[in-house]
């Protein structure tokens, strides 16, 4: 919390501006039970007029500059605030984009996302919060303390007594319904998960006749649920009546002790008023102060998960100086081996292969067997852990990740494409291509029949994450803005899989022509898709299990004939 | 934390944040009055309670206004005693019996008006989560009578937030604010009954600073609206950007995109900080305003309430307690303000959980025939089936004989599942029959029909619970040794006996704790337990190793063994083998017959066959 805090040191004069005028309005709050005390004291008892309406008019501008410091302070305090927001939402946002694959598997993309919006506005309420309420709790306690001693230091003495009442049985209540609290949310999660499953599972609930287990299981936790709340709200309700009658009972004491002194000639009448109201202020800060408790630990958590992202160092460096651009179209792996960090077992053992310009390398295997882990090696989205992978014959890691990137024509296994137009996102991948370019891009990609059928042609807007579109449509368009590129190395990442067996059968052959002067790394699932290869390769347990043309493997290799054997039939694979 | 706690606390900030919650904008309900009759609907069981909660509310406000008004009476006594004192009146002092009585019942007044309040708050905590009890059982029980299309129409989370979320709203509201809406109005009218009977010109000044607050704070209000609008409308903007730059990672990265995402980034977020610091500020600057026009009325009070006591029209006590009842005045009115806001939102909510209460409901059964093990003969005649208005299936008629397999082909996408739809009656047709053993599906009870019927599909549904229950969902009460049988058959039982608790290991929320494939096994296995005459099977294996999906495949046809199935096949062994083939495309079923007869007429099907396997047959 205090890390992240510390961002706010950009801001550290707007802040002590806060924090003054904070103080004058706080002062001028106070100020004002005095005034009135004077009024009572030398005014009402003597009966003069004048002075009360000279000290009413004082009363006045005291108000106006305390109301206009808040104000102020107020200006200062969002633009603190919203300025930290942005600055700390910047500086993760910037960090994130430095992170490989690996970071992200790690954390997670959805909690990356929760953590870069939610907690960081979460931080952002607090601040506001503590700046323009909290932060007058202590003044205004510590003000009032001050005046309240200075009006009769003994009288003050009933504080002593009633303010750890006060703040003790807050706590206490706190305590006790805090655990409670953690109770009441596990039981909400409980039927929202019970809840969940009979939405996504209705179909074989029904199928099965289950319907009546089922209202059992929602009844249950419909039963708890309600019971905890119950419960809790049970113990929440001590919280008004003990904080009103604490103070209600305080005020009732002072007046009696008051009285007292007052009887002794130690007090003014108009003091005691003064005092009431010095002690209620007092009072109402400290409820302030405590709902600190309730705040802080709550943006701690956010400020934890916003650290853990910012001190997360990337796996590896950008440091490579050469041009990649010795043996152009070429892509070779040299006995390369990856473990996922933590992992026991190496994702991929010893791989080996080299592919050269104008060749088509399929990968194939099972789930689990390894084939996207060594793609996204290809892009340096993983470091290898042993061997070397050559891109144009320069080994990626002496290169800089965007000169390597800048070869590679990479198609990823889910069509991400992004809000804009349907020419922004070809373009995407070459800034500066021309309409033709585009154009004949999605040709090749079989996008061109359903561009043309839309409203907008090329100019038709895309929804975020691609919902206006199908899966197929996604997949071509996500092909075209690889093919724009012209890249020397073009990576199918089982991108096909959505599209129709027609439209693949085209896709491919027009792909063909396309691609002569490259080298095409293709993973697949169905074995139609991989048949024409220059080079199989069979993965299995992230190894190397065979590696040839379809008419070689089918014969040789076992893992392969599985898997041919569950796609086709005896006389087809013949 | 809990949504129910942050209501919790901003109750009790009381009077703190009131600007910024002024500014909710609720939702309108559509039938304001008659969606509010029918929750109160649910309160009427606990009427009693709930009348001893408002009479504990009203008691204890009462308790809690006449306090500052006995505390003055004690404050004048203190001071005509003091002050005579001071005159040097002989005789003259500080009547400490009297005022001690007064403190004594002003003690006594504060610790009732606390006991009621708790006491109120107490009763009303069972009355709240009660109601909401019933309210989210009527849900419940009504999900369960909902047709398929109802779901299907929606997503999941917005059935899902209907059910907690708008219901939670109702539960807080019940809990805080009804009777906080009560203690209000009993507040301003007693507080302004107390104010007239000390001092009718103070009372006119405290009322006033009233409607010019509200004149001065109403343009503000607008203009914060405005900016919140903004921030809100950035804040989606931004959020939709992260989530987009962040899924999309590896391939911002792999077009080399980094910096042009930034710079958008920071465009939108440059414009967040201004909207936001904005709308913060407004916002900010209401509560110093409202305080300082308080600050006014108090002044203008204590001047000239002083001049008053000068005159003797008014006691100084008069003054204490009216400065008191000044500064309780404008608490109580914001926040009925506040409460207009949130019982629209509420009724809001209440309205989209009756709009779910009154949703149409499956049809009743009939139950002339009864089935109780069908042999597994399956007849369409003339069965006209659509969705909406189009009709998709139009005049079918097909006949599968017991043990009999027919196959469902067709691209992704092509309305598939159309077919389980029909089958299990999770639709009503538009037309036709559909005969199972003869029997019209529709005359018999949906669980008679329902139980002749398997079905594993490519999407594994288990729910949270051990591997054991899941199996034996199929079957009541099923032996321990039938539920190993099962798994044995299904190939499933090996990688059970694997896991760290065998068959006692409980399943976590995603089920992500076995592989998809291994829960495609469960799934068959749950199948076989549960052992129906017809089966509907999806064959796609898709993301699972090869291994796992030669077992998948045994197991799969172990399941059809002697039993009638409709099979969504995705291999061609078992679209040749198959007695019938259904081709589907656009939701329509656009040919049938078998392998052979589908090639002779040389349209959809052999144009698909072609394309899929012709280069193989070549090379």
């Amino acid at each position: 919390m205090i890390k992240i805090l510390k961002h706010l040191s950009v801001y550290k004069w707007i802040i002590l501006a806060v924090l003054g005028l904070v103080f004058v309005q706080s002062m001028a709050e106070l100020f004002l039970p005095t005034l009135m005390a004077d009024i009572v004291d030398n005014g009402v008892v003597i009966g003069d007029t004048p002075y009360i309406w000279k000290i009413g008019g004082l009363m006045l501008v005291v108000s106006a500059i305390g109301a206009l410091a808040s104000v102020i302070a107020s200006y200062y305090s969002s633009n603190a605030a919203m300025g930290l927001g942005r600055d700390i939402r910047r500086k993760v946002f910037s960090h994130v984009e430095k992170f490989s694959l690996q970071e992200f598997d790690e954390v997670g993309t959805s909690s990356l996302i929760t953590r870069t919006t939610n907690d960081i506005t979460q931080i952002q309420q607090v601040v506001i919060m503590m700046l323009r309420m909290v932060v007058s709790a202590p003044i205004m306690l510590v003000g009032g303390i001050i005046m309240a001693v200075s009006k009769d230091a003994e009288l003050s003495l009933i504080m002593v007594v009633t303010m750890p009442v006060l703040i003790g049985s807050i706590l206490f209540i706190f305590k006790k319904g805090m655990p409670l609290f953690q109770t009441v949310q596990k039981r909400l999660d409980r039927l929202n998960l019970v809840l969940r499953e009979n939405l996504t599972g209705i179909r074989v609930i029904r199928a099965f006749n289950r319907e009546p287990q089922e209202k059992v299981r929602l009844k249950k936790a419909n039963k708890e649920l309600t019971d905890v709340s119950i419960k809790v709200n049970k113990v929440m309700a001590f919280m008004m009546p003990v904080m009103m009658l604490v103070m209600n009972l305080t005020v009732v004491s002072i007046i009696w002790f008051g009285g007292i002194r007052i009887d002794n000639g130690a007090m003014q009448i108009g003091d005691l008023m003064a005092f009431i109201q010095y002690v209620m202020q007092i009072m109402f800060a400290l409820v302030m102060a405590s709902m600190m408790f309730v705040m802080v630990p709550r943006a701690a958590v956010s400020a934890k998960r916003i650290n853990e992202v910012l001190d997360m160092k990337p796996a590896f460096l950008d440091e490579g100086k050469l041009k990649a651009d010795r043996e152009q179209g070429t892509l070779e792996f040299e006995h390369v081996t990856f473990s996922y960090p933590g992992a026991e077992e190496p994702a991929l053992t010893n791989i080996s292969f080299k592919a050269r310009r104008g060749e088509v390398t399929a990968i194939i295997g099972g789930t689990g067997s390894g084939k996207s882990t060594l793609v996204n090696l290809i892009p340096r989205f993983y470091e290898v852990t042993s061997g070397c992978i050559r891109v144009n014959g320069v080994d990626i890691r002496e290169a800089p990740q965007s000169e390597i990137r800048s070869k590679i024509g990479f198609v990823p296994q889910k069509a991400m494409l992004f809000t804009g137009s349907i020419a922004e996102n070809i373009r995407f991948g070459k800034p500066n291509a021309s309409q033709d370019e585009i154009e004949h891009a999605a040709r090749i990609a079989q996008a061109e029949d359903f561009i043309q059928l839309m409203k907008d042609g090329y100019e038709s807007e895309i929804e975020q994450g691609g919902s206006n579109l199908s899966g197929g449509q996604k997949q071509r368009l996500s092909i075209a803005r690889a093919l724009v590129r012209k890249p020397d190395l073009y990576i199918f990442d089982d991108s096909f899989s959505a599209l129709d067996f027609k439209t693949d059968a085209k896709l491919r052959q027009a792909l063909k022509d396309e691609t002569k002067d490259a080298t095409v790394l293709l993973v697949a699932q169905r074995i139609s898709t991989v048949v024409d290869a220059d080079r199989i390769i069979v993965l299995e347990n992230g190894r190397i299990a065979g590696i040839g043309t379809h008419q070689v493997l089918i014969e040789t290799n076992d893992v392969y004939r599985e898997i041919a054997l569950s796609q086709l039939s005896e006389e087809e694979i013949a | 934390m809990s949504k129910r706690k942050k209501a919790q606390t901003s109750h009790q900030m009381g009077q703190g944040p009131g600007g910024g919650s002024m500014l909710m904008m609720g939702q309108k309900a559509k039938d304001f009055k008659g969606t509010l009759r029918r929750l109160l609907g649910y309160l009427k069981p606990r009427r009693y309670q709930l009348t001893a909660v408002f009479v504990a509310a009203i008691l204890s406000t009462i308790f809690m206004i006449v306090g500052p008004k006995i505390m003055g009476t004690a404050i004048t006594e203190l001071f005509e005693g003091a002050y005579g004192k001071f005159q040097g009146i002989p005789g003259a002092a500080i009547d400490f019996t009297k005022i001690g009585q007064i403190l004594l019942l002003l003690a006594g007044l504060y610790v009732f008006s606390s006991l009621f309040s708790y006491l109120q708050q107490y009763i009303m905590s069972s009355v709240a989560q009660k109601t909401v009890y019933d309210l989210r059982e009527d849900v419940n029980e009504k999900l369960g009578r909902l047709p398929l299309k109802y779901f299907d129409g929606r997503s999941n989370g917005e059935t899902l937030s209907r059910v907690t979320n708008d219901i939670d709203t109702i539960g807080s509201t019940l809990q805080q604010s009804l009777t906080q809406f009560i203690t209000s109005i009993v507040t301003i009218v007693g507080i302004i009954i107390m104010m007239l009977s000390i001092s009718p010109i103070l009372t006119l000044i405290a009322v006033i600073s009233l409607p010019v607050s509200m004149f001065a704070i109403g343009p503000i209000l607008k203009r914060s609206q405005k900016h919140f609008a903004d921030q809100q409308r950035t804040l989606g903007q931004l959020n939709g950007h992260i989530e987009e730059i962040y899924t999309g990672h590896q391939v911002v990265k792999s077009f080399g995109h980094e910096k042009k995402a930034l710079e958008q980034f920071d465009t939108v977020n440059e414009e967040l900080y201004a909207a936001g610091r904005k709308a913060q500020f407004i916002s900010g600057i209401i509560m110093p305003i409202m305080f300082f026009i308080g600050n006014i009325s108090y002044v203008i009070i204590s001047v000239v309430g002083g001049i008053l006591v000068t005159q003797r029209a008014i006691t100084i006590g008069d003054i204490q307690a009216f400065i008191t009842y000044s500064k309780q005045f404008t608490q109580p009115i914001t926040q009925t303000a506040n409460i207009a806001n949130i019982i629209q939102a509420t009724v809001a909510a209440a309205e989209r959980v009756f709009e779910l209460l009154d949703e149409e409901e499956e049809k009743k059964e009939v139950t002339t025939e009864s089935l109780l093990r069908a042999q597994g003969a399956v007849t369409f005649e003339h069965v006209d089936f659509g969705y909406g208005e189009d009709l998709l299936i139009k005049d079918m008629n097909i006949n599968v004989a017991p043990g009999q397999t027919v196959a469902i082909v067709g691209p992704t996408g092509a309305g598939k599942t159309t077919m389980i739809n029909l089958l299990m009656r999770f639709y009503e047709l538009n037309g036709g029959k559909i005969k199972i053993d003869g029997h019209d599906t529709r005359k018999m009870s949906r669980r008679d029909l329902r139980k002749s019927f398997g079905m594993v599909l490519q999407d594994t549904w288990l729910f949270n619970g051990t591997i054991k229950d899941n199996l034996a969902y199929g079957k009541d009460g099923a032996a321990d040794e039938e539920i190993y049988a099962a798994a044995r058959a299904a190939h499933a039982d090996h990688f059970i006996r694997t896991l760290p608790d065998g068959y006692e290991t409980v399943l976590n929320e995603e089920a992500s704790n076995i592989s998809q494939g291994q829960k495609q096994l469960l799934t068959i296995a749950r199948a076989i337990l549960a052992n129906p005459p017809i089966m509907i099977l999806d064959e796609a294996t898709s993301s699972v190793d090869t291994r796992t999906e030669i077992f998948i495949q045994q197991a799969m046809n172990r399941l059809l063994e002697g039993r009638t199935s409709f099979v969504i096949a995705h291999r061609l062994s078992t679209i040749k083998d198959a007695d019938l083939i259904l081709v589907m495309n656009e939701g329509k079923v656009i040919e049938q017959g078998t392998h052979l007869e589908l090639l002779e007429e040389n349209g959809f099907y052999a144009d698909l066959y072609n394309s899929q396997f012709s280069e193989k047959t070549a090379g």
